[in-house]
């Protein structure tokens, strides 16, 4: 039996989230004693099967063709699905993207297997595996079991430690049918500009309503760029029209789990920490000293944030 | 035009999360709302029904309790609701709910021109209800949609994807799963609370849609529960701007080693 990683690429550039289900792939495989498989689909893609050589999957089936140059649900489901058909994997491991989340629950609905959706971890116990996922917005975590040969999860970004490893096997190709789509991609607008993606970023710079208008992301912004950050926000910012709602961090938003999260002037409502309360530091600016983000924060600073976060700005720059 | 509108009823988002003595989730004195994404599914199909005509037909697999949110829905402007309650559907899971919806919706309720559902449910947060619905009906999908235009029998929508958005098109039928920013969810009126009492909602059962419970044997289990471990607060940085901003970014390097 094998693990097989399907490996998320958008114009021939992988996402960080591929290399670290490949990496728990290959814990999970030397612990079991399964072989591991990487599956990339996309037309043009060869450059991404040589990247993936890097986290020693035992083979790298690549599904190239020009049907797929445009990404649908429909056509990478239906070619995902026909390699589970194939290969039969006891554990099919992808991202928690945008497009991971609907790739994977699409391939499920074909395959009828299993899903466990936003892992944020993975046992392997007797030939069994036992699936971590946060429920109720990370209010709990569940424990859960699929039934089936086939099983399939999908990884929460920026969980899973990314590990190099050699001793990657051959390259082959998989050219199963590939059904005409029912969508059509009219447009692709990126908006992220030159800052990283909220959900795979190391440090997340977070700005509420206490940043008084939509100028006030001006500030949140030079802190994200001294510090190589990107830019996120509460609900009442988003409410406000201050940010896009692409930017929400929380329960309606997006959740996010960096190494640092630096919330200005969020006062820390139990549906914000729902979105950021698995990071592994977060910083807390406020001017009220009550806020409920000081009793998640690492470190509190109480005052105006107005006058704190340029001052963090500068020290950074001279650090 | 028939729309239909995939619901679920979830937990309170300021709900406390309890975990029993059997290591499962208890629901005990929790207040039950409309899943808030599937808001904005019945918003957008109550707008598509008031320019283009039709009917709004809800429908959700759950207990009785979940009757509420139908009404709720109702209350909004839905025409119909259908339940699907089974003992047998007590666990079920995003395959379970699927098998039973796509079988209602090729079935007893064939014929829509459009299904919108949320895009994830905020209890189990699965995301994976309305692209497996899809992958069972073979139906043109768009997930995560902040807008949509429906003209000329074809669906136009803007999506977001990770960094950006991204403009899909496609033929009717199709299922569309909504995102916040959608529209601007309605309250229920007085008056619409007081007509939804006498709309229709049907309950139906596993064997009504000919179904068995094999059928649907879910495939997940959540085996148990558990509270994450609190944070807890940690230090207060106080003095002047300088010193304190000064003391932040020397505990972020040398302690945190984050920067
Ligand atoms: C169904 C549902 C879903 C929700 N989903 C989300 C979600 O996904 N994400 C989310 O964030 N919220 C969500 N919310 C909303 C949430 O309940 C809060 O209303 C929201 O998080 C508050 O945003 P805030 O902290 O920016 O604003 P506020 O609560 O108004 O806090 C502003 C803070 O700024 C501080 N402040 C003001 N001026 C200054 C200054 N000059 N310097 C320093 N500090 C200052 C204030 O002391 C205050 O603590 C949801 C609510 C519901 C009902
Ligand atoms: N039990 C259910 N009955 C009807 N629709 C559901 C049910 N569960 C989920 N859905 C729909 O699928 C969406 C995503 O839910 P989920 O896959 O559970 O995250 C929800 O917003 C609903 O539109």
């Amino acid at each position: 039996m094998s693990i097989v990683v399907c490996a998320e690429q958008r114009d021939g550039k992988l996402s960080k989230v591929t290399f670290e289900a490949l990496s728990e792939g290959k814990r999970l495989a030397a612990a079991s004693g399964e072989t591991l498989k990487a599956l990339v689909i996309g037309s043009g893609v060869a450059a991404c099967a040589d990247e993936l050589k890097k986290y020693g999957a035992d083979e790298i089936a690549v599904a190239d063709n020009e049907a797929l140059a445009a990404y649908t649900t429909e056509t990478y489901a239906a070619v995902l699905a026909a390699y589970i058909a194939q290969e039969s994997p006891a554990l099919v491991l992808m991202g928690h993207s945008t497009v991971g989340r609907e790739l994977a629950a699409r391939a499920a609905g074909i395959a009828d297997c299993g899903l466990v959706s936003d892992c944020v971890a993975i046992e392997s116990a007797d030939g069994d595996y036992l699936f971590k996922h946060p429920v109720y917005a990370g209010k709990a975590i569940g424990t859960f079991k699929i039934s089936g040969a086939t099983r399939l999860a999908t990884l929460r970004p920026n969980v899973f430690a990314i590990e190099e490893s050699d001793g990657a096997g051959a390259v082959v190709d998989f050219a199963p049918e590939i059904p005409a789509a029912k969508v059509t991609v009219k447009a692709v607008n990126k908006v992220s500009g030159d800052r990283p993606e909220l959900t795979e970023a190391d440090i997340i710079c977070s700005g509420g309503r206490g940043l008084g208008g939509p100028e006030g992301f001006k500030l949140i912004e030079d802190l994200a760029d001294s510090l190589g950050a990107a830019v996120g926000s509460s609900r009442a910012a988003v409410d406000a029209g201050w940010r896009e709602h692409a930017a929400q961090v929380g329960q309606t938003g997006k959740v996010v789990s960096p190494n640092l999260y630096i919330a200005s002037g969020i006062s820390g409502a139990i549906q914000h920490l729902a979105g950021m309360g698995t990071s592994k530091y977060i910083v807390g600016i406020n001017k009220d000293g009550e806020a409920n983000i000081f009793n998640v924060a690492d470190y509190g600073i109480e005052g105006d944030l107005n006058k704190i976060i340029p001052a963090l700005v500068e020290k950074l720059k001279e650090a | 035009m028939k729309i239909v509108t995939c619901i679920k009823q979830t937990f309170d988002t300021e709900a406390k999360i309890v975990v029993g003595g059997d290591g499962q989730i208890s629901d005990e004195g929790v207040n039950m709302i409309l899943n808030p994404y599937d808001e904005y599914a019945v918003e957008e199909a109550i707008k598509t029904k008031e320019k283009d005509g039709g009917e709004v037909v809800v429908v959700t697999v759950g207990g009785d309790k979940a009757q509420e949110a139908l009404r709720y829905s109702l209350a909004m402007g839905a025409d119909r609701a259908v339940l699907i309650n089974d003992p047998a559907l007590e666990k079920a899971d995003s395959h379970a709910v699927s098998v039973a919806l796509a079988k209602l919706l090729s079935d007893k309720e064939a014929g829509y021109d459009v299904i919108f559902a949320g895009k994830e449910a905020v209890d189990d947060g699965a995301a994976q209800v309305p692209s497996r619905l899809a992958a069972k009906l073979d139906l043109a999908l768009a997930n995560v949609v902040v807008a949509v235009e429906l003209a000329d029998g074809k669906a136009t929508v803007t999506r977001e994807i990770d960094g950006g958005t991204e403009e899909l098109e496609m033929a009717l039928p199709a299922l569309i799963s909504a995102q916040k920013g959608l529209n601007e969810v309605r309250y229920p009126s007085l008056p619409g609370i007081m007509k939804a009492k006498r709309k229709p909602l049907d309950v139906v059962s596993l064997a009504d849609l000919g179904l068995s419970a094999e059928d649907v044997a879910s495939k997940v289990e959540m085996v148990s529960a558990e509270l994450p471990p609190a944070r807890k607060a940690g230090q207060k940085l106080t003095g002047e701007v300088d010193e304190v901003v000064a003391k932040l970014v020397e505990l972020l390097k040398n302690e945190a080693k984050v920067i």
